[in-house]
């Protein structure tokens, strides 16, 4: 009588597990197709040499590591992965500090501050527009002849226009000020969830025991704020590694100047251009290791300070 | 309610991130199809289509399509020829050409016309970043498999890469014999614009309506003001070779204009006068000449006396007003007739203040070939559009009077040129054409290669962080090796 029951038992679970498989199965379908295949062949080709020479195609041949060993005697990789990184960072750093200032003060309930939802919409706003008709709009403003150098010029500050997209630093500027500012929202918005899902009654506890409101932000916000922080560190990394649209369309797809501002996906999109395929998948590969590298680095890096006192 | 209000608007603005990011992610991957993305569906692969199956034998169609074209038919399209001709480019101008002088064309929209029965399908990719080349290597060397609908007949070259599609092998642009059009069919021709498209072998398999000489398109305010006349054969002995032209640009530095508006301008002329292709066998060099234009260029810049910008941009431009200050462009005559704002008030093209001389070099600047593609299934409408568009006479003289080209004829250029009442508004009634035939006969293209497009655009790029001095020269160099070597792999140096 047991077995039976524990039969019967089993093969009701049996029977709910085939549904589940079923309600998976288009997710299963559809990241298998343009997701696992993708991602697989990408890995295969990398091993072959795979391009075209005017109208001829030359391979696939099997060269083993030869793509990746040419990329990475290049002393080229690693300066694109440098100005990744640095344009990463020019955008990332005030990104994170107006947006926790933003959130900080959207979230407190002592300051009641009025038109939230407005003001929360407005900076969510320079993210529906697209990359690249905002650095389109960047290129305009800032050409050499354009209507930030006329202002400048004409107010008496400079003497003779200066040429933004011709100087590595304000090139590189730009491209994280355009990134700042297409981000910051989001990342405001998500800080938000983050703090309002903080139970009040700790900030309440705190302002009775006297905490200042530097206090309140470094002791209960950030602390409880570091999963969500953590999500939005990894995803910004993630998506400044795959930087791309903006620096693209900004220098017109050339890096300039001297090649300091462009970006590892630019320099991959380089390669595709000429279908070279072998060596854009040999590239995306070593994209792939440096964004789980980092990532798990970042990852273990926050949460092993969770024991906090 | 508001709560519900407020959360559905949070709500959407996450999704919107969450495709934001999609968007984001998916852009490297998108960006090279997209890019190459051809303005009609007709890119369609060979497979899909059903059609397929009337052609049992696609690899009899081209010799087939021979035999059709050589019967003295050449007004209209044989009655068992293709429905579709499909037309490759990168820009408007054939388009436009066609549309105004080939007879019995009609407008459908602006990706399709007819002509007769015939359904003219124009296909348009922008040349930059190699995406047109890059979309006829995709598409010509499987042509003749194609379904009979999406089969290119005609597609276009520039001179920059017109050897890659000439010399092609198998073939892919159909010789004059194939096409049935014989050596006195286009005897009233520059030598030069058959020297673009002929392979190896000697066989022509291209044509073009245009001879693209230039010269130096000068400001004549400026020239009477600083140079003291605005005649073009005096104006010349200002900037009859590249000292002079020097030293003319410290005297018009001094009265505060720009000799040239960019470095750009006189790229052109410095690489069409070349001893030596850019590549020989998969080895990329560097001519003389062209290290003479870095050199010229890079002084120029430093004294002040002209900009790095890049040609068609915003900045470039300024000088097709009095205001950008600027003394002089390097063109031919499609530059001055259609891309130096004519049409606007104040422009000096409008109140027709520009000069024509011959300048420092002769050169010659773009040209449209004309290329029957292999596999066409309209071989005698091929024909006939290749030779009303490029050798009729009448065709030839309307496109002189509405668009001003400068047209491939030799015997029609001396007739315009004789034509004392023939004058250019533009040009303040001086009538260039006597100067654009005499440049014609001296364009020399005998160091054209493969590559020419993309070294030329690599090269200018690279060359601009070293005349803004952001790098020294050799880094200039070794940048520009490095894109050459991303657009073609093959190529060392």
């Amino acid at each position: 009588m047991e077995g039976a029951s524990k039969k019967r038992g089993s093969s009701n679970v049996v029977k709910y597990n085939k549904w589940g498989y079923i309600f998976l199965l288009p997710f299963i379908i559809v990241y298998g197709t343009f997701q696992l295949i993708p991602f697989v062949s990408t890995i295969y080709y990398s091993f072959f040499e795979n391009y075209r020479s005017g109208l001829k195609q030359i391979g696939p041949n099997f060269i083993g590591l030869e793509n990746y060993h040419s990329l990475l005697s290049n002393a080229d990789i690693w300066k694109y992965t440098e100005n990744t990184f640095v344009m990463w960072i020019l955008g990332f750093i005030p990104q994170i500090v107006i947006s926790l200032l933003l959130a900080a003060w959207f979230s407190d309930p002592s300051l009641r501050l009025k038109g939230q939802r407005f003001f929360k919409t407005v900076i969510y706003l320079p993210n529906l527009i697209m990359a690249a008709a905002f650095a389109m709009l960047f290129f305009t403003l800032f050409a050499d002849s354009g209507p930030i150098n006329a202002m400048l010029t004409s107010s008496g500050i400079l003497a003779e226009p200066y040429k933004f997209l011709a100087n590595t630093g304000s090139a590189r500027a730009l491209v994280g000020f355009m990134n700042f500012l297409m981000w910051f929202g989001n990342t405001t918005i998500l800080l938000l969830a983050g703090m309002m899902g903080i139970d009040i009654s700790l900030y309440e506890a705190a302002e009775v025991d006297g905490a200042t409101a530097g206090e309140i932000f470094w002791r209960i916000t950030m602390p409880l704020l570091r999963p969500i922080f953590v999500f939005v560190l990894i995803t910004s990394l993630i998506g400044g590694l795959q930087m791309f649209d903006v620096p693209q369309i900004l220098t017109n797809g050339k890096g300039a100047p001297d090649r300091t501002t462009m970006t590892l996906i630019m320099f991959l999109n380089n390669h595709l251009f000429s279908k070279n395929y072998g060596m854009s998948g040999a590239l995306s590969v070593i994209l792939l290791i440096i964004t789980g590298i980092l990532s798990f680095a970042v990852y273990k890096f926050t949460t092993n300070q969770e024991n906090y006192g | 309610m508001k709560k519900k209000i407020v959360s559905i608007m949070l709500t959407a603005a996450m999704t919107a991130t969450l495709l934001a990011g999609c968007g984001q992610a998916a852009a490297p991957a998108a960006e090279a199809p997209a890019a190459e993305a051809p303005a009609t569906e007709e890119a369609a692969p060979a497979d899909e289509a059903p059609a397929a199956e009337e052609e049992a034998a696609p690899a009899d169609e081209a010799p087939a399509a021979e035999e059709e074209a050589a019967p003295a038919d050449d007004t209209a399209a044989a009655a068992d020829e293709g429905s579709v001709l499909n037309i490759q480019c990168w820009n408007e101008e054939f388009k436009s050409r066609v549309t105004d002088h080939y007879p019995g064309y009609e407008k459908v929209d602006d990706t399709t016309g007819k002509i007769g029965d015939v359904t003219v399908k124009w296909t348009i990719t922008p040349t930059e970043g190699n995406a047109y080349q890059n979309h006829l290597d995709d598409i010509l060397p499987t042509n003749a498999e194609a379904a009979a609908d999406d089969k290119v007949d005609i597609f276009l070259v520039e001179a920059d890469y017109a050897l890659k599609y000439i010399n092609a092998d198998p073939a892919v642009a159909m010789s004059m014999d194939d096409l049935g059009i014989t050596d006195a069919d286009i005897a009233d021709q520059y030598q030069y614009t058959k020297d673009i498209v002929t392979d190896a072998n000697g066989a022509l398999r291209g044509l073009s309506w245009q001879a693209c000489s230039a010269g130096l398109i000068y400001n004549r305010d400026v020239a009477k003001e600083v140079l003291g006349t605005e005649e073009p054969d005096e104006v010349q002995e200002f900037v009859k070779d590249w000292d002079t032209f020097t030293k003319t640009a410290e005297d018009l530095k001094k009265a505060g204009y720009y000799v040239e508006s960019s470095v750009n301008d006189s790229y052109r002329v410095y690489s069409n006068n070349v001893s030596k292709p850019w590549v020989d066998g998969t080895t990329i060099q560097i001519d003389p000449n062209i290290e003479k234009w870095v050199e010229d260029s890079k002084a120029l810049v430093d004294a002040k006396e002209t900009n790095t910008f890049e040609l068609w941009g915003d900045d470039w431009n300024k000088g097709f007003y009095p205001e950008g200050k600027v003394f002089a462009y390097f063109g031919p005559a499609w530059l001055i007739n259609f891309c130096m704002a004519a049409d606007t008030e104040g422009s000096i093209a409008n109140a027709g203040r520009w000069g024509l001389c011959v300048g420092p070099q002769s050169f010659y600047w773009g040209g449209t070939w004309i290329c029957g593609a292999v596999g066409t299934d309209n071989p005698s409408l091929v024909k006939d559009i290749m030779l009303t568009m490029t050798t009729d006479k009448a065709v030839l003289k309307e496109i002189v009077e509405k668009d001003s080209d400068c047209v491939n004829s030799p015997s029609l250029l001396a007739e315009l040129a004789a034509d004392t009442s023939f004058g250019s508004e533009i040009l303040g009634g001086q009538n260039p054409y006597q100067q654009l035939a005499d440049g014609a006969e001296k364009v020399d293209m005998s160091n054209i290669s493969d590559y020419d497009q993309g070294c030329n655009e690599s090269f200018q790029t690279a060359m601009k962080d070293y005349f803004e001095g952001k790098v020294d020269y050799d880094k200039a160099v070794e940048n520009f090796y490095t894109a050459v070597g991303e657009k073609y792999p093959e190529l060392s140096h």
